[in-house]
Protein backbone atom coordinates (compact mmCIF):
# COMPACT_ATOMS: atom_id res chain seq x y z
CA UNK A 1 0.00 0.00 0.00
CA UNK A 2 1.10 3.46 -0.39
CA UNK A 3 2.69 5.07 2.56
CA UNK A 4 2.68 8.62 1.55
CA UNK A 5 -0.93 8.53 0.25
CA UNK A 6 -2.08 7.05 3.84
CA UNK A 7 -0.37 9.35 5.59
CA UNK A 8 -2.24 12.52 3.66
CA UNK A 9 -5.18 11.00 3.94
CA UNK A 10 -4.14 10.34 8.07
CA UNK A 11 -3.17 14.27 8.21
CA UNK A 12 -7.05 15.23 7.21
CA UNK A 13 -8.73 13.08 9.79
CA UNK A 14 -7.45 14.13 13.48
CA UNK A 15 -9.95 11.35 15.70
CA UNK A 16 -8.00 8.88 12.98
CA UNK A 17 -4.54 10.47 13.58
CA UNK A 18 -5.08 10.97 17.15
CA UNK A 19 -5.70 7.14 17.65
CA UNK A 20 -2.94 6.51 15.66
CA UNK A 21 -0.65 8.48 18.01
CA UNK A 22 -2.64 6.67 20.65
CA UNK A 23 -2.19 3.00 19.38
CA UNK A 24 1.91 3.77 18.68
CA UNK A 25 2.51 4.83 22.45
CA UNK A 26 0.20 2.25 23.91
CA UNK A 27 2.71 0.16 21.78
CA UNK A 28 6.09 1.85 22.65
CA UNK A 29 5.11 1.81 26.34
CA UNK A 30 4.08 -2.00 26.09
CA UNK A 31 7.21 -3.08 24.53
CA UNK A 32 9.70 -1.01 26.59
CA UNK A 33 7.51 -1.64 29.59
CA UNK A 34 10.69 -2.21 31.89
CA UNK A 35 12.10 1.04 30.61
CA UNK A 36 9.02 2.79 31.23
CA UNK A 37 7.46 2.02 34.04
CA UNK A 38 8.30 3.48 37.03
CA UNK A 39 8.20 0.78 39.67
CA UNK A 40 8.25 -2.91 39.77
CA UNK A 41 5.03 -3.84 38.78
CA UNK A 42 5.03 -6.97 41.12
CA UNK A 43 6.60 -5.05 43.95
CA UNK A 44 5.01 -5.56 46.97
CA UNK A 45 5.37 -2.35 49.47
CA UNK A 46 3.09 -3.13 52.74
CA UNK A 47 4.04 0.44 53.68
CA UNK A 48 2.02 1.84 50.72
CA UNK A 49 -1.28 0.13 50.82
CA UNK A 50 -4.20 1.27 48.26
CA UNK A 51 -2.32 5.08 48.49
CA UNK A 52 -4.48 7.18 46.02
CA UNK A 53 -2.87 8.87 43.25
CA UNK A 54 -0.08 11.19 44.26
CA UNK A 55 3.31 12.51 43.16
CA UNK A 56 4.84 9.37 43.45
CA UNK A 57 2.77 6.61 43.01
CA UNK A 58 0.90 8.59 39.48
CA UNK A 59 -2.08 6.44 39.53
CA UNK A 60 -1.72 5.05 43.46
CA UNK A 61 -1.32 1.94 44.54
CA UNK A 62 -3.05 -1.10 44.88
CA UNK A 63 -4.11 -3.55 47.87
CA UNK A 64 -0.17 -5.14 48.02
CA UNK A 65 1.19 -1.59 47.68
CA UNK A 66 2.09 -2.16 44.17
CA UNK A 67 2.84 0.89 41.44
CA UNK A 68 -0.95 1.20 39.29
CA UNK A 69 1.17 3.05 36.76
CA UNK A 70 3.79 0.36 36.43
CA UNK A 71 1.40 -2.31 36.44
CA UNK A 72 -1.51 -0.87 34.14
CA UNK A 73 2.18 -0.53 31.49
CA UNK A 74 2.90 -4.16 32.20
CA UNK A 75 -0.51 -5.01 31.91
CA UNK A 76 -1.01 -3.55 28.66
CA UNK A 77 2.58 -5.25 27.72
CA UNK A 78 0.39 -8.84 28.29
CA UNK A 79 -2.87 -7.97 26.67
CA UNK A 80 -1.70 -6.38 24.04
CA UNK A 81 0.67 -9.40 23.26
CA UNK A 82 -2.13 -11.90 23.69
CA UNK A 83 -4.50 -10.04 21.80
CA UNK A 84 -2.00 -9.75 18.60
CA UNK A 85 -0.66 -12.97 18.43
CA UNK A 86 -4.31 -14.59 19.36
CA UNK A 87 -5.25 -12.06 16.30
CA UNK A 88 -2.70 -13.39 13.81
CA UNK A 89 -3.19 -17.13 14.62
CA UNK A 90 -6.57 -16.22 13.70
CA UNK A 91 -5.90 -14.74 10.71
CA UNK A 92 -3.63 -17.73 9.47
CA UNK A 93 -6.60 -20.23 10.47
CA UNK A 94 -9.15 -18.33 8.88
CA UNK A 95 -6.99 -17.54 5.71
CA UNK A 96 -6.18 -21.45 4.94
CA UNK A 97 -9.85 -22.49 5.44
CA UNK A 98 -11.28 -19.93 3.91
CA UNK A 99 -8.82 -20.05 0.90
CA UNK A 100 -9.41 -23.74 0.48
CA UNK A 101 -13.25 -23.61 0.97
CA UNK A 102 -13.52 -21.12 -1.68
CA UNK A 103 -11.04 -22.33 -4.22
CA UNK A 104 -12.03 -26.13 -4.25
CA UNK A 105 -15.48 -25.54 -3.35
CA UNK A 106 -17.86 -29.01 -3.56
CA UNK A 107 -18.12 -30.97 -0.74
CA UNK A 108 -14.85 -29.21 0.87
CA UNK A 109 -16.70 -25.93 1.12
CA UNK A 110 -19.74 -27.01 2.40
CA UNK A 111 -18.04 -29.12 5.01
CA UNK A 112 -16.00 -25.40 6.07
CA UNK A 113 -18.79 -23.38 5.94
CA UNK A 114 -20.97 -25.81 7.81
CA UNK A 115 -17.93 -25.75 10.76
CA UNK A 116 -17.45 -22.26 10.83
CA UNK A 117 -21.72 -21.85 10.55
CA UNK A 118 -21.87 -24.52 13.67
CA UNK A 119 -18.52 -22.45 15.49
CA UNK A 120 -20.61 -18.99 14.76
CA UNK A 121 -23.57 -20.12 16.26
CA UNK A 122 -22.00 -20.55 20.26
CA UNK A 123 -21.99 -17.91 22.01
CA UNK A 124 -18.43 -16.85 21.90
CA UNK A 125 -17.33 -15.65 25.42
CA UNK A 126 -18.86 -19.18 27.13
CA UNK A 127 -17.07 -21.19 24.17
CA UNK A 128 -13.51 -19.31 25.20
CA UNK A 129 -14.41 -20.28 28.84
CA UNK A 130 -15.22 -23.56 27.90
CA UNK A 131 -11.53 -24.14 26.02
CA UNK A 132 -9.55 -22.24 28.71
CA UNK A 133 -10.82 -23.98 31.34
CA UNK A 134 -9.92 -27.53 29.55
CA UNK A 135 -6.67 -26.34 29.12
CA UNK A 136 -4.25 -25.68 31.72
CA UNK A 137 -4.14 -22.07 32.54
CA UNK A 138 -1.47 -19.57 30.92
CA UNK A 139 -0.74 -17.45 27.87
CA UNK A 140 -0.73 -20.21 25.61
CA UNK A 141 -4.24 -21.64 26.73
CA UNK A 142 -5.68 -18.14 26.44
CA UNK A 143 -4.00 -17.54 22.60
CA UNK A 144 -5.65 -21.02 21.62
CA UNK A 145 -9.14 -20.45 23.22
CA UNK A 146 -9.46 -16.52 21.25
CA UNK A 147 -7.95 -17.94 18.01
CA UNK A 148 -10.27 -21.50 18.24
CA UNK A 149 -13.18 -19.11 18.89
CA UNK A 150 -11.92 -16.21 16.84
CA UNK A 151 -11.22 -17.55 13.14
CA UNK A 152 -14.51 -18.76 11.68
CA UNK A 153 -15.41 -14.98 10.99
CA UNK A 154 -12.31 -14.52 8.93
CA UNK A 155 -12.82 -17.53 7.12
CA UNK A 156 -16.31 -16.65 6.21
CA UNK A 157 -14.60 -13.66 4.47
CA UNK A 158 -12.03 -14.72 2.81
CA UNK A 159 -14.40 -17.56 1.64
CA UNK A 160 -16.15 -14.77 -0.33
CA UNK A 161 -13.51 -12.78 -1.57
CA UNK A 162 -11.98 -16.21 -2.99
CA UNK A 163 -15.03 -17.24 -4.67
CA UNK A 164 -15.25 -14.02 -6.59
CA UNK A 165 -11.24 -14.22 -7.36
CA UNK A 166 -11.55 -17.82 -8.45
CA UNK A 167 -13.24 -16.59 -11.58
CA UNK A 168 -11.29 -13.92 -12.32
CA UNK A 169 -9.49 -13.77 -16.02
CA UNK A 170 -6.29 -14.19 -14.18
CA UNK A 171 -6.63 -17.49 -12.42
CA UNK A 172 -8.11 -18.30 -16.08
CA UNK A 173 -5.07 -17.93 -17.34
CA UNK A 174 -2.63 -18.77 -14.61
CA UNK A 175 -4.44 -22.08 -14.90
CA UNK A 176 -4.42 -22.14 -18.62
CA UNK A 177 -0.50 -21.92 -18.66
CA UNK A 178 -0.44 -24.87 -16.32
CA UNK A 179 0.31 -23.72 -12.80
CA UNK A 180 -0.61 -25.46 -9.84
CA UNK A 181 -3.31 -24.93 -7.67
CA UNK A 182 -1.31 -24.33 -4.89
CA UNK A 183 0.76 -21.66 -6.85
CA UNK A 184 -2.18 -20.07 -8.23
CA UNK A 185 -3.22 -20.26 -4.29
CA UNK A 186 -0.29 -18.43 -3.13
CA UNK A 187 1.01 -16.26 -5.86
CA UNK A 188 -2.73 -15.25 -7.06
CA UNK A 189 -5.59 -15.45 -5.33
CA UNK A 190 -3.66 -14.75 -1.38
CA UNK A 191 -1.83 -11.43 -2.41
CA UNK A 192 -5.64 -10.10 -3.28
CA UNK A 193 -7.04 -11.06 -0.60
CA UNK A 194 -4.63 -8.57 1.16
CA UNK A 195 -6.69 -5.71 1.63
CA UNK A 196 -9.46 -7.34 2.77
CA UNK A 197 -7.03 -9.02 5.41
CA UNK A 198 -5.73 -5.70 6.93
CA UNK A 199 -8.96 -3.71 6.93
CA UNK A 200 -10.42 -7.01 9.01
CA UNK A 201 -8.27 -7.89 11.32
CA UNK A 202 -7.71 -4.08 11.90
CA UNK A 203 -11.69 -3.62 12.85
CA UNK A 204 -11.49 -7.13 14.78
CA UNK A 205 -8.13 -6.35 17.08
CA UNK A 206 -10.03 -4.19 19.98
CA UNK A 207 -12.22 -7.00 20.25
CA UNK A 208 -9.67 -9.29 20.45
CA UNK A 209 -8.06 -6.94 23.34
CA UNK A 210 -11.56 -7.23 24.96
CA UNK A 211 -12.09 -11.09 25.14
CA UNK A 212 -8.38 -11.23 26.48
CA UNK A 213 -9.61 -9.32 28.91
CA UNK A 214 -12.99 -10.83 29.56
CA UNK A 215 -11.25 -14.18 30.10
CA UNK A 216 -8.39 -12.35 32.67
CA UNK A 217 -11.55 -10.60 34.31
CA UNK A 218 -12.95 -13.73 34.87
CA UNK A 219 -9.65 -15.75 36.55
CA UNK A 220 -8.76 -17.45 33.26
CA UNK A 221 -6.11 -15.48 31.46
CA UNK A 222 -2.59 -15.52 32.54
CA UNK A 223 -2.37 -15.53 36.50
CA UNK A 224 -1.59 -13.49 39.73
CA UNK A 225 1.10 -11.60 40.29
CA UNK A 226 1.26 -10.82 36.44
CA UNK A 227 -0.85 -8.07 35.41
CA UNK A 228 -3.27 -7.82 32.90
CA UNK A 229 -5.90 -5.45 32.52
CA UNK A 230 -9.06 -7.77 32.85
CA UNK A 231 -7.42 -9.53 35.83
CA UNK A 232 -6.80 -5.64 37.62
CA UNK A 233 -9.84 -4.79 37.15
CA UNK A 234 -10.97 -8.09 38.56
CA UNK A 235 -9.27 -8.34 41.58
CA UNK A 236 -9.82 -5.00 42.91
CA UNK A 237 -13.60 -4.57 42.13
CA UNK A 238 -14.35 -4.86 46.09
CA UNK A 239 -12.65 -1.64 46.49
CA UNK A 240 -14.81 -0.26 43.93
CA UNK A 241 -16.26 2.48 46.24
CA UNK A 242 -13.21 2.58 48.54
CA UNK A 243 -10.11 2.90 46.53
CA UNK A 244 -11.48 3.25 42.88
CA UNK A 245 -8.33 4.11 41.06
CA UNK A 246 -7.18 0.60 41.24
CA UNK A 247 -9.87 -0.72 39.45
CA UNK A 248 -10.79 3.18 36.78
CA UNK A 249 -7.10 3.19 35.42
CA UNK A 250 -6.26 -0.46 33.99
CA UNK A 251 -10.04 -0.14 32.29
CA UNK A 252 -9.55 3.74 31.37
CA UNK A 253 -6.24 1.98 29.42
CA UNK A 254 -8.04 -1.09 28.66
CA UNK A 255 -11.42 1.25 27.05
CA UNK A 256 -8.76 3.79 25.27
CA UNK A 257 -6.45 0.81 23.43
CA UNK A 258 -9.59 -0.51 22.17
CA UNK A 259 -11.63 2.57 20.90
CA UNK A 260 -8.37 3.70 19.07
CA UNK A 261 -8.08 0.66 17.41
CA UNK A 262 -11.84 0.88 16.54
CA UNK A 263 -11.46 4.21 15.38
CA UNK A 264 -8.32 3.26 13.29
CA UNK A 265 -9.69 0.66 11.87
CA UNK A 266 -12.88 2.01 10.63
CA UNK A 267 -10.50 4.62 8.86
CA UNK A 268 -8.54 2.18 7.48
CA UNK A 269 -11.65 0.43 6.02
CA UNK A 270 -13.08 3.77 4.56
CA UNK A 271 -9.34 4.24 2.79
CA UNK A 272 -8.42 0.73 1.95
CA UNK A 273 -12.48 -0.42 0.55
CA UNK A 274 -15.30 2.36 0.61
CA UNK A 275 -17.47 -0.40 -0.56
CA UNK A 276 -17.12 -1.32 2.75
CA UNK A 277 -18.48 1.35 4.41
CA UNK A 278 -21.27 0.93 6.51
CA UNK B 1 -46.86 -17.12 4.82
CA UNK B 2 -48.35 -19.79 7.09
CA UNK B 3 -46.53 -22.43 5.04
CA UNK B 4 -43.40 -20.68 5.49
CA UNK B 5 -43.44 -20.28 9.30
CA UNK B 6 -44.61 -23.92 9.46
CA UNK B 7 -41.76 -24.72 7.60
CA UNK B 8 -39.09 -22.42 9.82
CA UNK B 9 -40.99 -24.12 12.75
CA UNK B 10 -40.90 -27.77 11.80
CA UNK B 11 -37.09 -26.99 11.04
CA UNK B 12 -36.23 -26.27 15.00
CA UNK B 13 -36.57 -30.00 16.11
CA UNK B 14 -33.59 -31.12 14.30
CA UNK B 15 -31.63 -27.88 14.85
CA UNK B 16 -32.01 -28.32 18.40
CA UNK B 17 -31.04 -32.18 18.05
CA UNK B 18 -28.02 -31.24 16.10
CA UNK B 19 -27.21 -28.99 18.62
CA UNK B 20 -27.87 -31.24 21.65
CA UNK B 21 -25.34 -34.01 20.14
CA UNK B 22 -22.33 -31.93 19.01
CA UNK B 23 -22.04 -30.30 22.75
CA UNK B 24 -22.57 -33.82 23.87
CA UNK B 25 -20.07 -35.02 21.91
CA UNK B 26 -17.45 -31.94 23.08
CA UNK B 27 -18.49 -32.58 26.73
CA UNK B 28 -17.22 -35.79 25.82
CA UNK B 29 -14.14 -35.32 24.07
CA UNK B 30 -13.01 -32.94 26.14
CA UNK B 31 -9.85 -33.73 28.31
CA UNK B 32 -10.17 -34.36 32.04
CA UNK B 33 -12.94 -36.12 34.00
CA UNK B 34 -15.47 -34.48 35.60
CA UNK B 35 -15.50 -37.34 38.68
CA UNK B 36 -12.16 -36.19 39.67
CA UNK B 37 -13.24 -32.27 39.00
CA UNK B 38 -15.96 -33.47 42.29
CA UNK B 39 -14.04 -35.37 44.40
CA UNK B 40 -10.45 -34.60 43.96
CA UNK B 41 -7.76 -36.62 42.43
CA UNK B 42 -6.36 -38.46 45.23
CA UNK B 43 -10.33 -39.79 45.98
CA UNK B 44 -10.85 -43.54 47.07
CA UNK B 45 -11.22 -45.58 43.86
CA UNK B 46 -14.37 -47.13 45.03
CA UNK B 47 -15.92 -44.26 45.18
CA UNK B 48 -14.84 -42.56 41.90
CA UNK B 49 -15.88 -45.93 40.43
CA UNK B 50 -19.66 -44.89 42.47
CA UNK B 51 -19.97 -41.81 41.51
CA UNK B 52 -18.71 -42.54 37.91
CA UNK B 53 -21.92 -45.39 37.71
CA UNK B 54 -24.42 -42.60 39.33
CA UNK B 55 -23.43 -39.99 36.57
CA UNK B 56 -23.50 -42.80 33.85
CA UNK B 57 -19.61 -41.78 32.75
CA UNK B 58 -19.10 -46.05 32.86
CA UNK B 59 -21.56 -46.41 29.44
CA UNK B 60 -20.82 -46.06 25.87
CA UNK B 61 -21.56 -42.47 23.91
CA UNK B 62 -24.46 -43.19 22.34
CA UNK B 63 -26.06 -45.02 25.57
CA UNK B 64 -25.52 -41.67 27.21
CA UNK B 65 -26.60 -39.47 24.78
CA UNK B 66 -29.91 -41.66 24.20
CA UNK B 67 -30.62 -41.49 27.77
CA UNK B 68 -30.35 -37.74 27.55
CA UNK B 69 -32.55 -37.39 25.03
CA UNK B 70 -34.89 -39.35 26.59
CA UNK B 71 -34.58 -37.53 29.85
CA UNK B 72 -35.49 -34.19 27.45
CA UNK B 73 -38.49 -35.63 25.88
CA UNK B 74 -39.66 -36.03 29.61
CA UNK B 75 -38.87 -32.47 29.70
CA UNK B 76 -36.60 -32.82 32.26
CA UNK B 77 -32.21 -32.41 31.87
CA UNK B 78 -30.86 -34.21 34.66
CA UNK B 79 -29.61 -33.17 37.99
CA UNK B 80 -26.09 -30.56 38.70
CA UNK B 81 -23.26 -32.83 39.69
CA UNK B 82 -22.81 -30.50 42.52
CA UNK B 83 -26.03 -28.83 44.11
CA UNK B 84 -28.34 -32.04 42.89
CA UNK B 85 -30.92 -29.93 41.92
CA UNK B 86 -32.89 -30.58 39.12
CA UNK B 87 -31.31 -28.39 36.21
CA UNK B 88 -34.59 -27.61 34.48
CA UNK B 89 -36.11 -26.03 36.66
CA UNK B 90 -32.89 -23.96 38.28
CA UNK B 91 -33.18 -23.02 34.40
CA UNK B 92 -36.33 -21.61 34.82
CA UNK B 93 -35.63 -19.84 38.27
CA UNK B 94 -32.28 -18.43 36.69
CA UNK B 95 -34.17 -17.37 33.59
CA UNK B 96 -37.19 -15.65 35.31
CA UNK B 97 -34.13 -13.68 36.89
CA UNK B 98 -32.77 -12.87 33.05
CA UNK B 99 -35.71 -12.50 31.80
CA UNK B 100 -36.87 -9.07 33.93
CA UNK B 101 -33.05 -7.97 33.28
CA UNK B 102 -32.79 -8.62 29.44
CA UNK B 103 -36.44 -6.47 28.89
CA UNK B 104 -36.17 -3.81 31.39
CA UNK B 105 -31.66 -3.16 28.92
CA UNK B 106 -33.61 -3.94 25.90
CA UNK B 107 -35.88 -0.92 26.52
CA UNK B 108 -33.10 1.22 27.60
CA UNK B 109 -31.16 0.83 24.51
CA UNK B 110 -34.00 1.23 22.57
CA UNK B 111 -34.76 4.31 23.78
CA UNK B 112 -30.95 5.16 23.62
CA UNK B 113 -30.04 4.24 20.27
CA UNK B 114 -32.91 4.75 18.82
CA UNK B 115 -33.40 8.08 19.63
CA UNK B 116 -29.18 9.14 18.89
CA UNK B 117 -29.81 7.70 15.65
CA UNK B 118 -32.40 9.64 14.23
CA UNK B 119 -31.14 13.16 15.58
CA UNK B 120 -27.82 11.99 13.94
CA UNK B 121 -29.53 11.38 10.89
CA UNK B 122 -31.73 14.06 11.06
CA UNK B 123 -28.72 16.26 11.65
CA UNK B 124 -26.05 15.10 9.43
CA UNK B 125 -23.05 16.54 9.11
CA UNK B 126 -23.56 19.06 11.97
CA UNK B 127 -21.18 18.95 15.15
CA UNK B 128 -24.99 16.78 16.63
CA UNK B 129 -24.09 14.28 14.35
CA UNK B 130 -20.05 13.85 15.06
CA UNK B 131 -20.84 14.56 18.88
CA UNK B 132 -23.39 11.01 18.24
CA UNK B 133 -21.06 9.07 16.32
CA UNK B 134 -18.22 9.71 18.62
CA UNK B 135 -20.53 8.45 21.89
CA UNK B 136 -21.29 6.00 19.33
CA UNK B 137 -17.73 4.58 18.83
CA UNK B 138 -17.16 4.94 22.39
CA UNK B 139 -20.01 2.97 23.80
CA UNK B 140 -18.75 -0.23 21.09
CA UNK B 141 -14.94 0.27 22.90
CA UNK B 142 -16.48 0.24 26.83
CA UNK B 143 -15.38 -2.93 28.11
CA UNK B 144 -18.77 -4.10 30.15
CA UNK B 145 -17.67 -4.85 33.35
CA UNK B 146 -15.05 -1.86 33.42
CA UNK B 147 -18.56 0.32 32.63
CA UNK B 148 -20.40 -1.75 35.15
CA UNK B 149 -17.79 -0.51 37.61
CA UNK B 150 -17.76 2.80 36.99
CA UNK B 151 -21.22 3.54 37.05
CA UNK B 152 -21.97 1.89 40.25
CA UNK B 153 -19.11 4.03 41.61
CA UNK B 154 -20.63 6.91 40.38
CA UNK B 155 -24.64 6.41 40.28
CA UNK B 156 -24.38 4.30 43.81
CA UNK B 157 -20.85 5.38 45.51
CA UNK B 158 -20.98 8.84 44.78
CA UNK B 159 -24.87 10.03 43.73
CA UNK B 160 -26.01 7.63 45.75
CA UNK B 161 -28.85 7.37 43.65
CA UNK B 162 -29.08 3.57 43.24
CA UNK B 163 -27.93 0.87 45.13
CA UNK B 164 -24.80 -0.82 44.07
CA UNK B 165 -25.40 -4.08 43.26
CA UNK B 166 -27.70 -7.27 44.06
CA UNK B 167 -30.97 -8.31 43.56
CA UNK B 168 -32.96 -7.16 46.49
CA UNK B 169 -36.81 -8.28 46.89
CA UNK B 170 -36.60 -7.95 43.32
CA UNK B 171 -37.60 -3.61 43.62
CA UNK B 172 -37.21 -2.44 39.90
CA UNK B 173 -34.73 -0.23 41.15
CA UNK B 174 -32.17 -3.04 41.42
CA UNK B 175 -32.39 -3.91 37.67
CA UNK B 176 -31.73 0.22 36.61
CA UNK B 177 -27.86 -0.41 37.03
CA UNK B 178 -27.48 -3.51 35.06
CA UNK B 179 -29.82 -2.93 32.99
CA UNK B 180 -28.19 0.29 32.26
CA UNK B 181 -24.25 -1.46 32.30
CA UNK B 182 -26.01 -4.19 29.13
CA UNK B 183 -27.90 -1.64 27.29
CA UNK B 184 -24.92 1.19 26.52
CA UNK B 185 -22.85 -1.21 24.39
CA UNK B 186 -25.98 -2.37 22.18
CA UNK B 187 -27.50 0.62 22.09
CA UNK B 188 -24.35 2.12 20.21
CA UNK B 189 -24.84 -0.72 17.39
CA UNK B 190 -28.22 0.26 17.46
CA UNK B 191 -27.69 4.28 17.20
CA UNK B 192 -25.37 3.33 14.11
CA UNK B 193 -27.96 1.15 12.16
CA UNK B 194 -30.53 3.63 12.93
CA UNK B 195 -28.41 6.57 11.46
CA UNK B 196 -27.41 4.41 8.35
CA UNK B 197 -31.10 3.57 7.67
CA UNK B 198 -32.78 6.05 8.76
CA UNK B 199 -29.85 7.89 6.37
CA UNK B 200 -30.81 5.63 3.31
CA UNK B 201 -34.81 6.55 3.76
CA UNK B 202 -34.12 9.92 4.09
CA UNK B 203 -32.57 10.10 0.78
CA UNK B 204 -35.59 8.09 -1.54
CA UNK B 205 -37.60 10.15 -3.89
CA UNK B 206 -41.06 9.29 -1.92
CA UNK B 207 -39.44 11.14 1.46
CA UNK B 208 -39.14 13.97 -0.57
CA UNK B 209 -42.77 13.59 -1.57
CA UNK B 210 -43.95 13.13 1.71
CA UNK B 211 -41.88 15.92 2.53
CA UNK B 212 -43.41 18.09 -0.83
CA UNK B 213 -47.02 17.10 0.25
CA UNK B 214 -46.82 19.06 3.66
CA UNK B 215 -46.61 16.36 6.13
CA UNK B 216 -45.57 17.53 9.61
CA UNK B 217 -41.94 16.96 10.63
CA UNK B 218 -43.34 14.03 13.49
CA UNK B 219 -44.98 12.74 10.66
CA UNK B 220 -42.41 12.46 8.06
CA UNK B 221 -40.20 11.11 10.57
CA UNK B 222 -42.39 8.09 11.59
CA UNK B 223 -42.94 7.72 8.00
CA UNK B 224 -38.96 7.49 7.66
CA UNK B 225 -38.74 5.36 10.65
CA UNK B 226 -41.18 2.73 9.59
CA UNK B 227 -39.21 2.34 6.32
CA UNK B 228 -36.18 2.49 8.25
CA UNK B 229 -37.21 -0.34 10.92
CA UNK B 230 -36.17 -3.86 9.42
CA UNK B 231 -32.42 -3.74 10.00
CA UNK B 232 -33.22 -1.65 13.34
CA UNK B 233 -35.75 -4.74 14.57
CA UNK B 234 -33.52 -7.35 13.33
CA UNK B 235 -30.33 -5.60 15.33
CA UNK B 236 -32.66 -5.64 18.53
CA UNK B 237 -33.81 -8.84 18.05
CA UNK B 238 -29.93 -10.40 18.06
CA UNK B 239 -29.62 -8.16 21.12
CA UNK B 240 -32.24 -9.33 23.30
CA UNK B 241 -31.39 -13.33 22.11
CA UNK B 242 -27.89 -12.83 23.61
CA UNK B 243 -29.15 -10.77 26.57
CA UNK B 244 -32.44 -13.48 27.58
CA UNK B 245 -29.09 -15.88 27.21
CA UNK B 246 -27.80 -14.33 30.59
CA UNK B 247 -24.93 -12.09 30.38
CA UNK B 248 -21.90 -13.58 32.12
CA UNK B 249 -19.99 -10.01 32.79
CA UNK B 250 -22.79 -8.20 33.92
CA UNK B 251 -24.26 -10.87 36.16
CA UNK B 252 -20.96 -11.53 37.86
CA UNK B 253 -20.58 -7.87 38.52
CA UNK B 254 -23.98 -7.20 39.96
CA UNK B 255 -24.55 -10.33 41.79
CA UNK B 256 -27.54 -11.33 39.44
CA UNK B 257 -28.43 -14.53 39.67
CA UNK B 258 -29.56 -15.33 36.38
CA UNK B 259 -28.64 -17.76 33.68
CA UNK B 260 -25.47 -16.41 32.28
CA UNK B 261 -23.68 -16.80 36.00
CA UNK B 262 -25.55 -19.87 36.16
CA UNK B 263 -23.61 -21.15 32.42
CA UNK B 264 -20.04 -20.01 33.61
CA UNK B 265 -20.55 -21.83 36.91
CA UNK B 266 -21.66 -25.02 35.13
CA UNK B 267 -18.52 -24.83 32.31
CA UNK B 268 -15.87 -23.87 35.11
CA UNK B 269 -17.02 -26.90 37.39
CA UNK B 270 -17.56 -28.91 34.26
CA UNK B 271 -21.08 -29.54 35.64
CA UNK B 272 -22.05 -31.18 32.07
CA UNK B 273 -25.79 -31.30 33.27
CA UNK B 274 -25.57 -27.51 33.64
CA UNK B 275 -23.41 -27.27 30.48
CA UNK B 276 -25.98 -29.37 28.38
CA UNK B 277 -29.40 -27.36 30.18
CA UNK B 278 -28.23 -24.10 29.39
CA UNK B 279 -26.12 -24.59 26.31
CA UNK B 280 -29.88 -26.12 24.94
CA UNK B 281 -32.05 -23.73 26.54
CA UNK B 282 -30.01 -20.55 24.64
CA UNK B 283 -30.36 -22.29 21.43
CA UNK B 284 -33.96 -22.43 21.64
CA UNK B 285 -33.71 -18.82 22.41
CA UNK B 286 -31.96 -17.88 19.97
CA UNK B 287 -33.58 -19.88 17.03
CA UNK B 288 -37.27 -18.42 18.59
CA UNK B 289 -35.87 -14.99 18.48
CA UNK B 290 -34.88 -15.47 14.97
CA UNK B 291 -38.49 -16.48 13.72
CA UNK B 292 -39.95 -14.14 15.70
CA UNK B 293 -37.33 -11.47 14.11
CA UNK B 294 -38.73 -12.83 10.55
CA UNK B 295 -42.65 -12.31 11.33
CA UNK B 296 -42.20 -8.95 12.83
CA UNK B 297 -40.12 -7.84 9.57
CA UNK B 298 -43.13 -9.08 7.64
CA UNK B 299 -45.38 -7.69 9.45
CA UNK B 300 -43.56 -4.53 9.03
CA UNK B 301 -42.82 -4.87 5.35
CA UNK B 302 -45.57 -6.62 3.72
CA UNK B 303 -43.08 -7.78 0.63
CA UNK B 304 -41.48 -9.63 2.50
CA UNK B 305 -44.70 -11.20 3.45
CA UNK B 306 -46.18 -11.48 -0.58
CA UNK B 307 -42.24 -12.91 -1.30
CA UNK B 308 -42.85 -15.69 0.61
CA UNK B 309 -46.05 -16.54 -0.45
CA UNK B 310 -44.61 -16.96 -4.12
CA UNK B 311 -42.38 -19.24 -3.01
Amino acid sequence: MEWRRLWTRLKKEPLALTSAVVIVLIVVAAVGAPLVAPFDPLGINLDALRLPPDGAHLLGTDSKGRDVLSRVIYGGRASLGIALVAAGVSVVIGLAFGTIAGYFGGKIDMAVVALVDLLLSFPSLLLAVGITVVLPAGAFSVVLALALVGWGGFARLVRGVVLSIREQAYVEAARSIGCSSARILIRHILPNCGALIVVVTSIRIGGFIMSEAALSFLGLGIQPPIPTWGSMISLNRAYILSAPWMVLFPGLALFVTVMAFNIFGDFLRDYLDPRMKG
Amino acid sequence: MTSYFLKRLLLFIPTLLGITFITFLLTQAVPGDPVLGMVGERADPAVVERLRAEIGADKPFLVRYGGYLSLLAKGEMGRSYYSHHPVASDIVEKFGNTLRLALTAIVFSIIIGVSLGIVTALKRGTWVDRAGSALAVAGISLPVFWLGLVLMLVLAGWLHLLPPSGMGHGEPIYLVLPALTLAIGSSSFIARVTRSSMLEVLGQPYMATAVAKGLGRGRVILHALRNALIPIVTLIGLDLGSYLNGSVLTETIFGWDGLGRYALEGITKRDYPVVMGTVLFGAAIFVTVNLIIDILNSVIDPRIRHSAKER
